[in-house]
């Protein structure tokens, strides 16, 4: 299955793509092998709701909000997750997608605060999404054991995000994971001993990929307990880290004359969208 | 590790109790992880919890950080991460229990000994999803930590015995437990002909009822051969969805490479489900010839049986059996002879239902949390260390040795065209014979029950499958027993399990236990299960008080959505399924109170 890598002419691997031709809502479309479902909807522009699923991380596709109807499947795919193959037959506008998506909507907000997780609001209006119909969240208080980051796991969706950057995927510290079973899992250090006394580095990369705010650094957490966040006064600029050689990009988030957080590109070929402890929080004297 | 054992700390004890159990691994060399859940389970046995400082020696010895540990560990029900007592009471509180007074054991419990899940001295008790002992029920597992072990399964006779099993010291004999009975004649049996007669300890005895023929003639013959045989056999997994082993082990076999596992599935865990522990106790060497010839054809060197964590003497006898088969050269270098190589290694489960989904089940076997992969791949490409893998259920392996000794001719001319050979059905619940029964597929469903002695008169609802199944009315019996008449009907053999429901029970009952079951058994993993499961028991719940959220209407599209939101968007098949018995029986009996029948409800 898997095509020889040539080498190139500057000695790196130049990969020889291959291309799969599928069809998504009636249109053709042409995607190099291995893309997924999902590549092949951007591609052809198809909006498609993601929250599990992060370009620097492997899919887990536990949310399940991006299914798809795939021809000859019994049930909906994950199209964050799921592979394009040759003549495959998608579809992302019928009643059983929308509808499923829906509910995938309703479940999480009747059961997580969803309100700082991106589009969620947006994708509820346009599903027709009523969570309160299921259930309301309970509220529980955040866990700050630490100066760096507050962990809300009121507003958590186990989505795994956290868990593969401080694993696999990124950090390899493994200090926090998923814990328990069922209605019981979260994520947690090992016995739920604070981060300062689990193996955690703070280097804030489960802060980064965190998609609903229950990873939030100490300041926007102030902030939005004083409903003072607010993502329409907030700036972006680029620069590249002080502290050493590496070079890795850093998006400074302003509010006011402060830097509320500090975020990695994560298209960006030094970082990934991961950094450590100086880069995330070593600015904390920049006013 | 015996010296002074006695003035050992426990923070010493735990250690050595794991240094004990990774003795076979060389000091410094890396430990592989799939030696987890073995060590978890010791600790947990020797212990009776698993402490700060075994995770933390753990993590040491075998390289693996303790957050990821801990997050094993605690998805396993049979671990304790917190202190716990010495001696820890089961108690089944699942359906086919419950119709057999399960709830007044639980009652008396609570008020006689303590309250659920405290300790007592050195004792405590909690309820349990079915045990797979019921054609005992009602069931009880104890569980004793220490030194030597102890694990010992009784019918609680009453709920005052109840109460005498949680007090008592744990001398005692291993098991007071009736023995299987097989009530049908011997001559029309295949797959249980040898149960109760054969003793399971003895390769002689086994022999001497025709065991080990199948694999001389597997051998004699070739692995196309019994690839062709299966296929022409037609014979159907057993362990549920029904796909076709032949087609299965075909598709092992032509992969490429050496490394490839056998997995024997024997996690059942399907409520009312307790055949593949009748085979496992009463027949284990079937198990083992079954694997070796799925060994042979398909060209694989090592097995797994991947037993669960409440079958303590099934695993005892398993691994009995595969001694002596190894004394015999049954297993090996060169098995018989012949020249193949192959040995078993048995392992068990800790206390998980979706361990049964075959990719959870191998995920589990790798040491890891049991939660389902998403398919494509398929084991068959991608299985056990991500190479091809064979996973088959403990009666379809030996289903598939009933072909290759006596041919598939003799095979498919049994049963339906499509339903071919025998079935083990379990009956359990309000009969008066429960058992496992074996039938030629294509009986009706009538035959099976007057067989088990069923009062007709007075059944309510049968549930056919497990909770994954459907319920079916007193007067939908004559449904014939096959994979094709259950489609039919949209109802599913499933497991095999078939669970008689009177008219003095409360169908609202049952189903409480049966969403409590998924909400419990929910791997967690996707959000359509996670939280699907959760909104199905609180509803469930709802209409069994008689209070809507909203009106009935309401609830009634509730339960439409979450089932259709489950089967559709959930990544396995204990997502798709929790919702169908349910909504099985609100199709089929008034349950609705706005739609309440005269005598039925809750
Ligand atoms: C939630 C769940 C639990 C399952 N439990 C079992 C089980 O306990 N035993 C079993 O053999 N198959 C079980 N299965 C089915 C397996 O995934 C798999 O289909 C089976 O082991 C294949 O073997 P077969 O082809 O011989 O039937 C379960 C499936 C699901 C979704
Ligand atoms: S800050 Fe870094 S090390 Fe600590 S938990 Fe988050 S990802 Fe892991
Ligand atoms: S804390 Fe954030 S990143 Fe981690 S699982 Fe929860 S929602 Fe996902
Ligand atoms: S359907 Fe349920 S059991 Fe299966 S992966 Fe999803 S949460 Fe886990
Ligand atoms: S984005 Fe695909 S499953 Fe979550």
């Amino acid at each position: 299955m898997r095509t020889e890598k040539p080498k190139g002419r500057d000695g790196g691997l130049v990969q020889i793509e291959r291309m799969i031709e599928l069809e998504v809502d009636g249109r053709a479309v042409r995607v190099p092998e291995g893309s997924t479902i999902l590549d092949a909807c951007k591609k052809l522009g198809v909006d498609t709701p993601t929250l599990c699923f992060a370009e620097n991380l492997t899919p887990v596709n536990a949310c399940r909000v991006c299914v798809v109807e795939l021809e000859g499947s019994r049930t909906l795919v994950a199209s964050c997750s799921r592979k394009a193959e040759p003549k495959m037959v998608v579809r992302t506008d019928t009643e059983r997608v929308r509808s499923s998506r829906k509910m995938v909507l309703e479940l999480l907000g009747s059961s997580v605060n969803m309100s700082a997780a991106g589009e969620f609001e947006n994708w509820c209006s346009q599903y027709h999404a009523e969570p309160e119909r299921l259930g309301t969240p309970s509220h529980a208080p955040a866990v700050i054991d630490n100066d760096l980051f507050v962990r809300d796991y009121s507003r958590c969706m186990l989505c795994y995000k956290c868990v593969e950057a401080c694993g696999d995927d990124a950090q390899h510290t493994f200090a926090i994971v998923m814990t328990g079973r069922g209605g019981e899992a979260k994520i947690a250090t090992e016995f739920d001993v604070s981060l300062p006394e689990s193996a955690c580095v703070f280097c804030g990369n489960c802060v980064g990929v965190c998609p609903t705010a229950a990873l939030q650094f100490r300041r926007e957490h102030t902030l939005r307990e004083a409903g003072e966040w607010d993502l329409a006064k907030q700036t972006v600029t680029k620069t590249v880290c002080p502290y050493c050689g590496v070079g890795c990009v850093l998006e400074l988030h302003v509010q006011g004359d402060e830097i509320v957080r500090v975020t990695s590109p994560s298209d960006s070929s030094v970082t990934d969208g991961h950094l450590c402890v100086k880069g995330r929080f070593g600015w904390g004297y920049v006013r | 590790m015996d010296v002074g054992r006695d003035t050992q700390s426990p923070e010493d004890r735990v250690r050595s109790v794991i240094d004990h159990a990774l003795a076979p691994f060389a000091e410094g060399a890396q430990i592989p992880r799939h030696a987890l859940l073995p060590v978890l389970r010791a600790i947990q046995s020797s212990q009776g919890w698993i402490s700060k400082t075994a995770v933390a020696h753990l993590s040491q010895r075998m390289g693996i950080a303790q957050a990821e540990l801990y997050g094993v560990a605690s998805f396993y029900h049979l671990f304790s991460m917190e202190p716990s007592p010495r001696r820890v009471l089961h108690v089944c509180d699942d359906v086919s229990c419950r119709l057999r007074g399960s709830r007044a054991i639980v009652e008396r419990l609570s008020l006689a000994c303590a309250p659920e899940g405290e300790a007592r001295e050195d004792s405590a008790w909690r309820r349990s999803p079915c045990l797979g002992q019921c054609e005992r029920a009602p069931a009880a597992l104890q569980l004793i930590a220490g030194d030597v072990p102890k694990e010992r399964t009784f019918t609680v006779r009453s709920p005052e015995h109840a109460e005498e099993i949680f007090r008592s010291p744990d001398e005692g004999s291993a098991a007071e437990l009736s023995d299987i009975v097989v009530r049908q004649p011997r001559e029309s049996l295949r797959l249980l002909r040898r149960v109760g007669v054969v003793s399971p300890t003895s390769l002689d005895d086994y022999r001497a009822h025709g065991g080990y023929q199948g694999l001389r003639r597997a051998h004699a013959r070739g692995p196309a051969w019994v690839l062709r045989e299966l296929g022409e056999a037609k014979l159907l997994g057993r362990g549920g969805a029904g796909f076709p082993a032949g087609t299965k082990w075909s598709a092992v076999a032509s992969c490429p490479g050496r490394e490839k596992y056998i997995v024997c599935n024997a996690d059942e865990s399907e409520p009312g489900t307790f055949k593949d522990r009748v085979l496992m106790e009463g027949d284990p060497f079937a198990v083992i010839e079954a694997m070796t010839i799925a060994g042979f054809t398909v060209g694989a060197e090592k097995g797994f049986i991947y037993v669960r964590g409440e079958y303590p003497l099934a695993a005892t006898r398993l691994e009995a059996a595969i001694g002596e088969a190894r004394a015999h050269r049954k297993l090996g270098s060169n098995v018989d002879g012949s020249g193949q190589r192959f040995d078993i290694e048995v392992r068990r489960g800790a206390g998980a239902y979706i361990c049964g989904e075959e990719t959870a089940l191998l995920e589990s076997l790798e040491g890891r949390r049991g939660e389902p992969r998403s398919k494509p791949p398929f084991p068959v490409h991608e299985g056990l260390f991500a190479k091809p893998t064979l996973v088959n259920n403990v009666e379809t392996l030996c289903a598939a040795l009933d072909v290759v000794a006596r041919g598939a001719a003799d095979f498919a001319s049994i049963g339906t065209k499509d339903s071919t050979g025998t079935r083990l059905f379990c009956v359990s619940g309000n009969v008066a014979n429960p058992g496992v029964y074996e039938l030629a597929m294509g009986y009706s469903l009538r035959e099976l029950l007057a067989l088990a002695g069923a009062e007709f008169s007075r059944i309510r609802a049968v549930l056919l499958g497990g909770a994954a199944g459907t319920f079916l009315r007193g007067d939908e019996i004559d449904l014939p027993l096959t994979f094709e008449d259950t489609r039919r009907v949209r109802a599913t053999l499933g497991s095999g399990s078939v669970v008689v429901i009177d008219d003095k029970t409360s169908m609202m009952d049952v189903l409480r236990g049966l969403a409590w079951f998924f909400r419990h058994e929910s791997c967690g993993q996707c959000v359509p299960c996670r939280v699907g499961t959760i909104r199905v028991d609180e509803l469930v719940q709802r209409v069994r008080a008689k209070v809507p959220l909203g009106s009935w209407e309401d609830e009634r599209g509730r339960l439409t959505d979450l089932g259709r939101v489950m089967r559709d968007a959930s990544i396995c098949g204990l997502g798709h399924t929790a919702t169908s018995a349910i909504e099985s029986a609100f199709e089929r009996f008034g349950l609705w109170p706005d739609r309440a029948e005269k005598k039925g409800g809750a």
